[in-house]
């Protein structure tokens, strides 16, 4: 039972991570249909420019933290004004080629302009553990569970409450009306594509202490645990890519616990996807997500 | 069949690039000799990709994975079993087609994205597998084949192969089964209301695809002598989807610029940025690593911005604006007749 919680607890704090990078995916669905195959290396950029900020030029994590995600925000809108923009009317997937695309460029950009072998990128948080009766908790894990959560209130507090909210989520419904009762709809497009980066340079920014060094293509199994965590939730619902997400870390780490022989890390991966590819197959909205009618 | 003007022009680019290919080992020296047996096998697999995606419509980042099977079918059987490898080459295909298949069943009651998300599984998985099960398949060190071939036994091997890949693409997709796909493609509920079977055609179309990319997979091994899992990481995949749309979506002749697209672009990756950056007075170190990525990353991108349908775009448009020079040239009209200049849309 000690065992149970101990790994229940380690995976929501993987679950975290992988959460809010689905949650980046949802945000960038939900206002233009297309899924963002470059939102984890979205992600691992703002952690090298995070990771440049401390190593090169001294700064301690938090202020860093704090200025990757600003900084995270201003690229990702840059990104959707530039490249996405110009291929508005374009097909669904001539967008997903140009995801795939930014893909590739940002990946190379990393490894040219940091080299690609291993960085090191310490945890803000204590490495401990506490002792809740016989269970050790690690705090690693309740940290990052924390700091996603403050992500998750603050961004649906943003939506619910603020002016500028009901204009993202009127543009993502119905842009043409929106337009007509004068909301800027491409504008609000970027201001999302610059949310869903910042909430990728949060995961990565955490998924990267999290495996003590990280190199280019670190983000790459974090993506790929972000999308099944969309998909299981629905991949138009953001409170099911927050619970697609925690679900999916606690059911892996379960597995890899309790079934040792069969389960090495190598083949967590295929584990989960297969569990995917079954929950689709009884429910292919995901467990969150409501199945849409399509008009001919 | 009656042939009409729409399919002269193909056909004729297909022999044009046929006596080509027959004729390049004449000059060309071993070394790119090998390295167009390479074209070959990423020409195979990408005609496989061409089919389900420029065709019926569906994404597929799975196909590295599907080369993997193709891969090791080959090397197990020729190095274990003692077949002949080139006999093992329809078995490659079988075997991934089926594989193909059985995935495509469930994976296809997704759409669009669910379904190339679903296919992003196909590589991990069968990398995972590949180096889990060491006995079989060597493991991550790879396992090398019986024997070596040189440059011009490769690509003497690699090239009748995938002619007759090209002309079997071409059967297929001209048929019912063609007409299927694209029907899919364009909307997936007309589809289904004049009759055709959604589920069985997507799954056909995918385990087709997928044994063509076993194939592409097979030849890949055979041409290097060696297997390796980590030769087919989803890296393949996307560079096998680039080379489709840079080759141009719907087009099968546009697949060649697709697969030169492959093997040449990342190895020429140095010159061609030193080449951009000469001129606007940058000094970036073009060896660094990188670099191939950003390279052909920004190609895709410049393709999808000025040049939608790839490669064979491009050639239709030339082809429009010759025969358009050629027919109303003023001139050669007889005398006193104005020839009106006509603007296509």
């Amino acid at each position: 039972m000690t065992q149970f919680v101990q790994q229940v607890v380690a995976g929501l704090g993987d679950g975290a991570i992988y959460a809010s990078l689905a949650l980046a995916l949802v945000l960038i669905y939900r206002a233009t249909h297309v899924i963002n195959f470059a939102q984890g290396e979205m992600g691992m950029f703002s952690t090298y420019i995070a990771w440049s900020l401390i190593t090169n030029h001294g700064w301690s994590f938090w202020p860093a933290f704090f200025f990757t995600i600003l900084v995270s925000f201003l690229g990702g809108a840059a990104i959707q004004q530039t490249v996405i923009r110009p291929l508005s009317r374009a097909g669904e997937l001539t967008i997903v080629m140009a995801t795939i695309a930014l893909l590739v460029i940002l990946n190379g950009l990393a490894s040219w302009i940091w080299k690609p072998d291993e960085k090191l990128l310490l945890s803000p948080f204590p490495t401990g553990t506490w002792s809740v009766g016989d269970v050790q908790v690690p705090q690693q894990s309740v940290f990052n569970l924390l700091v996603v959560l403050v992500c998750v209130v603050l961004l649906w507090a943003f939506f619910r409450f603020t002016k500028m909210g009901l204009a993202l989520r009127s543009s993502a419904v119905n842009p043409t009306a929106s337009r007509l009762l004068g909301v800027r709809v491409t504008w609000m497009l970027a201001i999302g594509w610059g949310f869903a980066a910042a909430l990728s340079a949060v995961a990565g920014m955490l998924a990267a202490p999290a495996q003590f060094v990280f190199s280019p293509n670190f983000m790459q199994v974090v993506i790929i645990y972000a999308f099944a965590a969309a998909v299981l939730g629905g991949i138009e619902s953001p409170v099911g890519a927050v619970v697609g997400g925690l679900a999916l870390g606690v059911t892996i780490n379960l597995l890899g616990t309790y079934l040792p022989g069969q389960i090495t890390p190598d083949m967590r991966l295929p584990v989960a996807l297969a569990i995917l590819l079954a929950v689709l197959i009884f429910r292919p909205a995901g467990l969150l997500g409501r199945a849409v009618v399509r008009r001919v | 069949m009656t042939l009409n003007r729409g399919f002269l022009v193909p056909a004729g680019l297909a022999l044009a690039g046929a006596l080509v290919i027959v004729l390049l080992p004449f000059w060309l020296e071993d070394t790119n000799e090998y390295r167009f047996a390479f074209v070959a096998a990423f020409f195979i697999a990408a005609l496989g990709l061409q089919i389900l995606t420029g065709y019926a419509g569906q994404i597929s980042l799975g196909h590295s994975g599907f080369m993997l099977i193709g891969a090791y079918v080959t090397t197990i059987l020729s190095v274990d079993h003692g077949w002949n490898d080139l006999a093992t080459i329809p078995l490659a295909g079988l075997v991934s087609a089926v594989a193909g298949f059985l995935f495509g069943f469930p994976a296809l009651r997704l759409r669009g994205v669910y379904l190339a998300l679903a296919t992003f599984a196909i590589p991990i998985a069968l990398i995972a597998l590949a180096k889990k099960y060491e006995g079989l398949t060597g493991g991550g060190g790879g396992k090398s084949l019986t024997r070596v071939l040189t440059g011009h036994e490769a690509y003497m091997t690699t090239w009748p192969i995938a002619g007759v890949m090209f002309v079997l693409a071409w059967l297929i997709l001209r048929g019912r089964l063609g007409r299927a796909f694209r029907t899919i493609r364009e909307s997936e509920i007309a589809a289904v209301s004049v009759g055709v079977n959604l589920t069985l055609t997507k799954t056909l179309a995918f385990g087709i695809s997928a044994g063509f990319a076993g194939i592409g997979g097979s030849l890949y091994a055979i041409t290097i002598g060696f297997v390796n899992p980590d030769t087919f990481l989803i890296a393949l995949s996307i560079l096998l989807l680039v080379g489709v749309i840079v080759g141009g979506l719907g087009s099968l002749v546009g697949v060649i610029f697709g697969a030169l697209f492959i093997e040449y672009v990342p190895l020429y990756a140095p010159e061609i940025l030193d080449w951009v950056q000469r001129p606007v007075g940058l000094n970036l170190d073009p060896k660094a690593a990188g670099a191939p990525a950003v390279v052909y990353g920004s190609i895709l991108l410049l393709v999808l911005y000025v040049a939608p349908n790839g490669v064979a775009g491009l050639l239709r448009s030339a082809i429009r604006i010759l025969r358009r020079r050629l027919y109303t040239s003023t001139g050669t009209g007889p005398p006193g007749q104005v020839v009106p200049k006509r603007r296509e849309a």
